[in-house]
């Protein structure tokens, strides 16, 4: 018993003021009864199990025998087709989707793709400041984006730009976010790839890596009782999560699946494990089987699939969203196998801790997209072609993209204090005179003419 | 982002004292979260051991009258109760949260401070934000709590802008400062002195008041010096006072902060830039405390007033031992004697 527990019994001394129990009845709601008392039974003679309030279904045993990892079988990846974008199961039917579907799907991919090496290449350049990519995962965000309900809401970990390409955000949407200017929904205030979009229910980006994982449990939760409270404004929606295999070390992981198991939160854990974080190779950063194998811990359904596999991905994101909405609600974990093929970020150099030739065979071997133009060609659905007509259309539109939101204006240096409260405090109010002061008395010392408006933006 | 169309929390306009009974404090929070789950569907309330009542009895009676889903436990986790309040916040419903003792919000601190405090800033025009959150959380000394149960760590988050700190002193105050930081579109963490949950009583009215956010309050005028502190000692700087004023006769001023940050300067500054000598007074340590922005701040806006150093009479820095804590808080001697310090200098 921790010390903060045995301590509690102490402070509750506190003397009891009963309420009178008067309030209006409407306010009640009508869900299930609250928490009925913890029971635990003694056991009844000849049982061979005593239900322990901890473990109820447990069974005696007189063998002593610890439970070991390696005794238990490594948690199967769920695919659809193989490298060649063949069905592996040849008794299966096809999957179900439209061509038009599909051809949305890869071409997403592709927008992502033509993007990512462009922005990398002007980050070299100077003329943004940071950028990650995507390649190699490119199919777990737009393949499970496009099973979910376009109202469902998401949260991001930084690697999912699949999944705002797929909602609609726009190049331009990136653009002006990656240049921080003033069009962009942050406002200026974010690092590149941090993207957000209300209009689109996606939860703006933070650094901080996890934190978003308590937070779709809680707006889950939200979701869940905003549709019990008024079906008819608010239909059932789920909440996905993305975050990488490094980010599941953290305690908000812990912290996110436990609650959102015991509080029944309509949420999809979607889970990117691309072998590394930054430099760190999975074998330092556990040794269990994988992420998938901790669902089961908490009491969450989960799934492990190929993340190159857009098909696999996609009806695995499906059917976790039908089971998130089922009876009472539930999380699932969903773990999306994959490797980061392109460098951890634009400063990080990653042949510093892998070899470059284990890169290039992931490269050469397997891919996402590769794999679901195969699929397309043997239906006759793409070509090479049209695969040179879109990669020439999509660059372009990249490029345009990219020089309108340079050239746009910085946003106004007064949003560096707004947003801050709902309000501006007077202490900010002072502080905004005394920055524009500064900027009156010694103007050739800033350069403000690259923001909204200069010095009178403030 | 969130479709929610809930009704804003309705609160009244402070009443007069029409109809009162004396009351203690976990009777007036529970008062308090009994109104607001009352008036707003979207107020939820949850933490460590809420369901039962709460080891304090604050939510004693409200998992009953409106549900579980409304009135829950979580699992004995503060980085994943602040993180799911924050989640349920930004889809627009307004969470208390519970943190059991102040002394225990540490492992949520990344969950504020980069998340909450900095929700609205980051999301901009998109508008999405932790709005509606507040955490509460019993502090400060009680006599015999050690380490682990006796801290006051509000200037961590008064350093953290994005965030309100608030701390109320008295029962009544306790009802209108909550009810006014459950409607507040910023995020509040909500400091309850708990050595007031038995020992503080008055006449707080029954029906729903708020008490307005960033405004301080002057317990007691006076005109030689003024002494501003929050919370718990509070109750010795009046005895302190009253003690000065018999005693040497000088006229002292006593100024509650209630909100923390971002707090009342203008009052604090009226309040010195008449008397011309202030006393800063807090539990918890000096180092880098309260104390040391509102000395700061008077120094700087009424340098030309001030007849004599600004005092801090606060905890010293060192940890609270278990008996050791009387002579660690800040008490009458110490308050008396900093009055006559900056009025003999």
């Amino acid at each position: 018993m921790s010390l903060r527990r045995s301590v509690r019994p102490l402070l509750r001394q506190c003397s009891l003021y009963h309420m009178p129990q008067t309030f209006p009845e409407r306010i009640r709601l009508v869900l299930p009864a609250i928490q009925a008392r913890a029971q635990s039974m003694p056991q009844k003679p000849g049982s061979d199990r005593v239900h322990f309030p901890g473990a109820v279904n447990s069974k005696f045993t007189t063998v002593m025998a610890f439970a070991r990892p390696g005794d238990m079988p490594a948690m199967p990846t769920y695919r659809v087709m193989d490298q060649d974008g063949e069905l592996v199961d040849k008794s299966r039917a096809q999957p179900d989707i439209s061509d038009e579907e599909v051809l949305k799907i890869y071409k997403d991919m592709i927008v992502v793709s033509v993007m990512d090496p462009i922005m990398y290449q002007a980050q070299r350049q100077g003329r943004l400041s940071f950028y990650m990519v995507s390649a190699g995962e490119e199919g777990i965000a737009v393949g499970s984006a496009s099973a979910l309900d376009p109202a469902d809401v998401v949260f991001a970990q930084y690697r999912e730009a699949g999944v705002f390409q797929y909602r609609g955000f726009g190049l331009d949407g990136f653009m002006n976010q990656l240049f921080a200017n003033r069009l962009d929904e942050g406002r200026g205030r974010n690092m590149p790839v941090h993207y957000g979009s209300a209009k689109l229910n996606i939860h703006t980006i933070s650094s901080p890596l996890a934190t978003q994982l308590p937070q779709a449990a809680g707006a889950a939760y939200a979701l869940k009782l905003a549709h019990k409270l008024d079906p008819e404004t608010n239909k059932e929606r789920v909440v996905c999560c993305y975050f990488g295999e490094g980010a599941a070390s953290e305690g908000d992981f812990h912290a996110a699946l436990n609650v959102a198991a015991t509080r029944s939160c309509p949420v999809i854990f979607f889970c990117r494990n691309n072998g590394f974080a930054i430099s760190t190779p999975t074998l330092e950063q556990y040794r269990g089987d994988g992420i998938a194998s901790r669902g089961v811990g908490y009491g969450i359904d989960t799934i492990r699939v190929d993340g190159n596999d857009v098909f696999a991905v996609r009806e695995a994101t499906a059917k976790a969203r039908e089971l998130a909405l089922q009876g009472e609600n539930r999380p699932v974990l969903v773990e999306a196998m994959s490797y980061r093929v392109a460098h951890h970020s634009t400063s990080d150099d990653s042949s510093k801790y892998r070899e470059v030739r284990e890169v290039e065979s992931w490269k050469r071997r397997d891919n996402p997209i590769v794999r679901l133009r195969k699929w397309m060609e043997a239906r006759g659905l793409w070509n090479e072609e049209l695969e040179r007509e879109e990669q020439t259309r999509v660059k372009k539109a990249v490029l345009e993209a990219f020089g309108r939101a340079e050239r746009e204006k910085l946003p106004a240096l007064r949003l560096m204090f707004e947003d801050v409260y709902e309000e501006v405090t007077e202490e900010q109010e002072q502080q905004i005179a005394a920055l524009k002061d500064v900027l009156e008395r010694y103007p050739a010392e800033y350069d403000v003419d690259g923001y909204e408006r200069g010095k009178d933006g403030l | 982002m969130a479709t929610l169309r809930f009704n804003p929390l309705r609160i009244a306009r402070p009443q007069r004292l029409l109809v009162s009974h004396s009351s203690s404090r976990p009777y007036t929070i529970n008062s308090a979260l009994r109104h607001a789950l009352s008036t707003d569907d979207s107020v939820l309330l949850f933490g460590e051991d809420i369901a039962f009542g709460g080891v304090f009895r604050c939510s004693a009676n409200l998992a009953t009258d409106f549900g579980g889903d409304r009135v829950f436990n979580t699992p004995l986790c503060e980085q994943g109760i602040v993180g799911f309040a924050i989640g349920a916040a930004m889809s627009g419903f307004r969470p208390v949260a519970e943190i059991q003792f102040a002394d225990y919000v540490y492992p949520a601190f990344d969950q504020l401070i980069n998340e909450a405090a900095k929700a609205r800033f980051r999301a901009g025009a998109t508008n999405l934000h932790a709005g509606g959150l507040v955490v509460r959380m019993p502090a400060g000394a009680v006599g015999h709590g050690a380490l682990y149960h006796s801290q006051s760590p509000e200037a961590l988050f008064t350093h953290v802008p994005g965030l309100r700190v608030v701390i109320p002193r008295s029962p009544a105050q306790a009802k209108g400062l909550l009810l006014a930081s459950i409607a507040s579109n910023d995020p509040v963490l909500f400091l309850e002195p708990k050595i007031l949950y038995r020992a503080a009583r008055e006449h707080v009215p029954v029906e729903p008041y708020a008490l307005p956010l960033s405004k301080a309050e002057v317990l007691r005028t006076g005109s030689d010096v003024t002494i501003v502190s929050y919370g718990t000692p509070l109750y010795a700087c009046v005895d302190a006072a009253r003690a000065a004023e018999r005693d040497f006769g000088v006229g002292v001023e006593v100024i509650d902060l209630r909100t923390i940050y971002p707090w009342d300067r203008a009052c604090v500054l009226d309040s010195v830039r008449k008397t011309g000598r202030a006393v800063v007074v807090h539990e918890a340590p000096v180092n880098a405390g309260v104390g040391a922005e509102v000395a700061a701040t008077i120094q700087q806006e009424a340098f030309l007033n001030l007849e004599a150093p600004v005092q801090r009479v606060a905890g010293w820095s060192t940890h609270v031992g278990l008996v050791f804590e009387k002579f660690m808080m800040p008490d009458v001697v110490r308050i008396y004697d900093a009055i006559r310090k900056v009025t003999e200098y």
